[in-house]
């Protein structure tokens, strides 16, 4: 029946691991002595050739292979083509920043490769082993990574923490999924959405469920489970923080949206809450903690505490407008973060010399375009209107309204006020005069070179694209929404997506 | 003129977004921003005069109007138009852009490109507040006008900028955040952002009445904050004494004042009026308040703020009267209140310029350094205390009046106290600066009197105080044009009006 060959199923993962053993060959094959940086821009091409390759399977018709274990449908094309963006501007922004020599950069490009295609797959997998193999994939790359600066002390500890912390979560995952298939006898994950409601049993499947949700949420960092993201973006390189705060996010979110909505919507009143109480939970500690930061990516990683909960605030809506508007957040998320890091990686220098907010003092003055960069991007993380992060906030807040969660809109309103406060105070530490010692800062000035320049440009552009014109957007994610709910036929529900109405 | 009238506001929109993007791309060299800046300005204030020049008087609802579908999903709509409620604060805003530039020519030395781009920024933002009628964009440029303000107050502040910036952010950014679940409520229960349509679908009463009356708190309260309403004037001091001048001009008061006519009296006039008695208590107790803590200050800025929370207060007890003609009376007064705080604003500038103190104290027999400073200032603040022939006394004229007749005339006695002590303190500065003996300070700064720039900014002011205390019915017989029976506007207004068995 299914006459689309499988492999078309997974191109973008195919071309994403040749390109990663073409790197590591090619790395191995070169004499020591040469640069290594051109394989930056190999390992660059191919993810944008991946990257078409997403796109191009848009003609395929929606459906599954390999004996229905990954499926190619709007929902996983919406993530594939983010998560390769993501990785994209990532590689661009090491390209620029990776020290030369006495680093491998050709594993570093191939690591980071390896991963993307961890998580592509992760986000297509409907078989809870092929789930759990694509996030080992992607895990076990972004553990190598977050400790990529051996020399310092931090960079080993951040992998250490990292690891332990993410292995333990991963077996809680497979325990789940051990659970489940006791309940239901499969791993499939539509069969498993079958089946269910009706499981011998029950308990179970709610085990089950519950396991899963720790090691998801783990992954996304949400409270309470979020104790190593502060320690792993400190001491990871920033370039990695950049990616390692979005693209992993993004594959586990896309999981989560299917765990929750395509496999468990007969459990939506057990999910539903758990998701309501953590979605508070991680803005109110993600912002809490972020107000007290002194070291701007420790701020960053609370700020991303904060924003999972917004994210999970979607949750609360209703089938189609909340997967809708899930997905969009996590694009508006994954812009104006990736920017931010970069700018953040230009500033601080990959090794750190000024790590802390302090040191942006007078950064507008220094290098006008990175002030300008930063104050824009900070401006989006508020929630400023013509930026992306606007409208992923808006989405997010509108399901929940849609869904009745009034109180959980409200209390994500109040927590951007209060996040307003620490964005401000890098932005207007930016802006201000520095006393003194002018003459090192200006030699500190950092230059923006052209792959650099093209990542900024990405992230700026994708940025305000979502703030001035998400419609095509927005688009994209309610078709993702509606494939990822057709399996289990659920009843259309009066969301965001119906709610238009012609205006007298 | 049909092609121009039905363009316009765009056009009047984008004029200064697109001079802010002329700014950055020229070098900072030879006043090159200051020209292309006031260029704009002009060309913005030229195309607001368009307005009046073709509004037409009687015609109930709105003018000018372009509606177009912007996002198709939520149903957000390009809608703007003018009636007689916003022509005139359009103009103003277009008023104050040029002879806010002029203000900075020589104050802001350091950065022009920055302070232009922010200050234009602002002004597309403000002239978006008073055009919008769809909920959502409203909502867009009201956010849009916070940043612009809080990064310049951060860069030039006088003392502490960035702390006044904060609290600034703050203090408007988080009612705000109450605010959009208002509108997101609406939506959900509604399906549409658009003014007109909720009005009447708020008209005809089909909500909980509970529910309508948070909405319209939080509505209420985001304005409340920007006015600024007693008890949550906090910030506005700070901001006063810290922000640029031409900043501090354009933004006082009438953002919020305007919306409080719009879009809460407008949108919601049973809850208003539920609310009517408390606003009344709380404006009172805010012309009385303010009026003996200027009393008492030794900073001019902050004197200025709080006779300006004065006079605010008084305007929002002629909009909370809901009368005809303290409606009216208030819009007019906003108008006077942005000509002649902008005077005052200025004129402490140019002193501030040449002194470089705000203390009250170190003043001293400045008149007989500054004659024309002088001569200006004891005209702009006779204006202020509401003299008969200037500006003032129109609008406090009818606010006083339709309080004494149709609300109650213990409130209307009260506040005309506000009006002596007005008298007051505003004699006893200039008395104070002024006037007496030579004090240290003035003996030895040597100072020139006003160039030819800053009269020429201050003389149009000085000109439209006379006049619009002359023949103010060149104005208010287009501002009541907004208030007539028949625009949807006003019914409100109107049928508590009779059935208090009023008179107009």
């Amino acid at each position: 029946v299914n006459q689309v060959p499988d492999i078309y199923r997974i191109l973008p993962e195919v071309i994403l691991t040749l390109t990663g053993v073409a790197v590591m060959f090619i790395d191995a094959s070169l004499p020591p002595g040469l640069p290594r940086r051109p394989l930056g821009w190999v390992a660059a091409v191919g993810t944008t050739v991946a990257l078409w390759a997403s796109l191009w399977q848009l003609s395929l018709p929606q459906g599954t292979g390999f004996f229905s274990t990954v499926e190619t449908s709007a929902f996983t094309i919406f993530f594939h083509v983010l998560i390769c963006g993501i990785v994209l501007v990532a590689l661009l922004l090491s390209l620029d920043t990776l020290p030369e020599g006495s680093h491998h950069q050709g594993e570093f490009y191939a690591l980071v490769v390896f991963g993307a295609v961890g998580m592509c797959l992760l986000t297509g997998a409907v078989e809870l082993l092929v789930v759990f193999i694509a996030l080992e994939i992607s895990s076990i790359s972004t553990y190598i990574l977050a400790g990529y600066r051996k020399n310092t002390g931090r960079g080993p500890e951040a992998a250490i923490k990292y690891f332990l912390l993410g292995s333990f979560a991963t077996a809680f995952l497979l325990y789940g999924i051990a659970l489940i298939f006791g309940a239901t006898g499969t791993t499939q994950i539509y069969e498993v959405a079958h089946l269910a409601p009706t499981a011998q049993n029950h308990s179970f499947v709610l085990a089950g469920l519950a396991l899963m949700l720790v090691g998801i949420l783990f992954k996304v960092s949400a409270a309470p489970f979020h104790i190593w993201t502060p320690d792993v973006y400190e001491g990871a390189p920033a370039p990695v923080v950049a990616l390692l705060s979005t693209a992993p996010k993004a594959a586990a979110f896309a999981l989560l949206l299917r765990v929750v909505y395509e496999m468990f919507p007969s459990l939506h009143a057990i999910w539903s809450p758990l998701l309501w109480i953590v979605a508070v939970l991680s803005m109110t500690v993600g912002n809490l903690a972020a107000l007290r930061q002194e070291n701007a990516k420790r701020m960053l990683a609370y700020s991303s505490i904060a924003h999972a909960g917004y994210l999970l605030a979607a949750f609360a809506g209703l089938g189609t407008s909340g997967i809708a508007a899930a997905s969009f957040y996590i694009a508006a998320y994954a812009a104006m973060n990736v920017g931010i890091f970069a700018v953040i990686t230009l500033v601080s220098g990959y090794d750190e010399r000024l790590p802390m907010i302090d040191d942006f003092r007078g950064l507008i003055y220094r290098s006008p375009l990175l002030g300008g960069l930063l104050i824009f991007f900070l401006a989006s993380l508020v929630g400023i209107p013509f930026t992306g992060g606007f409208f992923g906030k808006f989405y997010s807040f509108s399901a929940a309204v849609d869904g009745g969660a009034i109180a959980l809109a409200i209390i994500g309103l109040l927590n951007s006020g209060l996040a307003a406060a620490y964005y401000l105070r890098v932005a207007l530490v930016a802006a201000q005069r520095s006393p003194g010692k002018s003459a090192e800062e200006t030699a500190a000035a950092p230059r923006v070179g052209v792959a650099v320049g093209a990542a900024l440009f990405f992230a700026v552009a994708a940025t305000l694209i979502l703030g001035i014109a998400p419609g095509e957007v927005l688009r994209a994610a309610e078709a993702g929404a509606h494939t990822l709910q057709a399996p289990s036929a659920q009843a259309t529900n009066p969301g965001l997506s119906v709610a238009q109405q012609p205006n007298p | 003129v049909n092609a121009i009238n039905n363009s316009i506001l765009t056009w009047i929109m984008l004029v200064p977004l697109a001079g802010a993007v002329l700014v950055t791309l020229v070098p900072d060299r030879a006043k090159l921003p200051n020209w292309i800046a006031l260029l704009t300005a002009l060309v913005s204030f030229g195309l607001t005069l368009h307005l009046p020049a073709h509004f037409v008087l009687g015609q109930s609802g709105f003018q000018f109007v372009i509606n177009i579908p912007w996002i198709e999903n939520p149903a957000i709509f390009y809608h703007v138009g003018v009636d007689g409620l916003s022509l005139w604060l359009v103009v103003l805003t277009g008023l104050l852009a040029p002879i806010g530039v002029i203000a900075s020519w020589n104050a802001i030395t350091e950065r022009r490109k920055v302070f232009f781009v922010l200050f234009l920024i602002q002004q597309t933002a403000m002239f978006g507040v008073f055009i919008s009628l769809d909920l959502m964009l409203y909502y867009a440029f009201w956010e849009l006008s916070l940043v612009p303000m809080a990064i310049l107050i951060a860069m030039y502040g006088r003392k502490d900028g960035p702390r006044a910036a904060l609290k600034f952010f703050l203090f408007t950014f988080i009612p705000s955040a109450p605010l959009l679940v208002a509108i997101l409520w609406l939506y959900a229960k509604t399906g549409s952002f658009d003014f007109i349509t909720l009005q009447i679908l708020i008209a005809h009463g089909n909500f909980p009445a509970g529910a309508i009356y948070l909405v319209a708190l939080a509505f209420l309260v985001a304005f409340a904050v920007k006015v600024p309403v007693f008890p949550l004037h906090g910030w506005l001091a700070d901001t006063f004494s810290e922000a640029p001048v031409a900043m501090a001009m354009v933004v006082a008061g009438k953002l919020g004042l305007y919306s409080m006519l719009r879009f809460h009296i407008g949108l919601f006039p049973a809850q208003a009026q539920a609310v009517a008695p408390w606003m009344i208590a709380l404006a009172v107790i805010g012309i009385l308040y303010s009026a003996c803590l200027a009393l008492v200050q030794r900073d001019f800025w902050r004197l200025l703020a709080f006779a300006a929370i004065s006079h605010l207060s008084l305007i929002t007890l002629g909009i909370y009267g809901f009368t005809f003609t303290g409606s009216a009376g208030a819009v007019y007064q906003i108008l006077n209140h942005g000509v002649v705080d902008g005077a005052l604003f200025l004129l402490l500038g140019f002193l501030y310029d040449r002194y470089a103190t705000s203390q009250i104290a170190d003043y001293g027999g400045v008149a007989a350094k500054l004659p024309r400073a002088a001569a200006l200032f004891v005209i702009a603040s006779l204006a202020m205390i509401g003299l008969p022939m200037l500006n003032n006394f129109v609008g406090e004229f009818l606010i006083l009046s339709s309080t004494f007749t149709g609300v109650s005339r213990g409130w209307a006695i009260a506040a005309s106290l506000g009006v002596i002590l007005g008298a007051a303190y505003m004699l006893w500065l200039i008395q104070r600066i002024f006037y007496g003996p030579e004090s240290e300070l003035t003996r030895s700064t040597p100072a020139r009197d006003l160039q030819f720039k800053e009269l020429a900014v201050l003389m149009p002011l000085a000109v439209l105080m006379l006049l619009m205390g002359l023949i103010p019915s060149l104005w208010l017989r287009s501002i009541e044009t907004g208030f007539h029976p028949s625009s949807p506007q006003a019914r409100t207004v109107d049928t508590h009006f009779v059935a208090q068995g009023g008179q107009r």
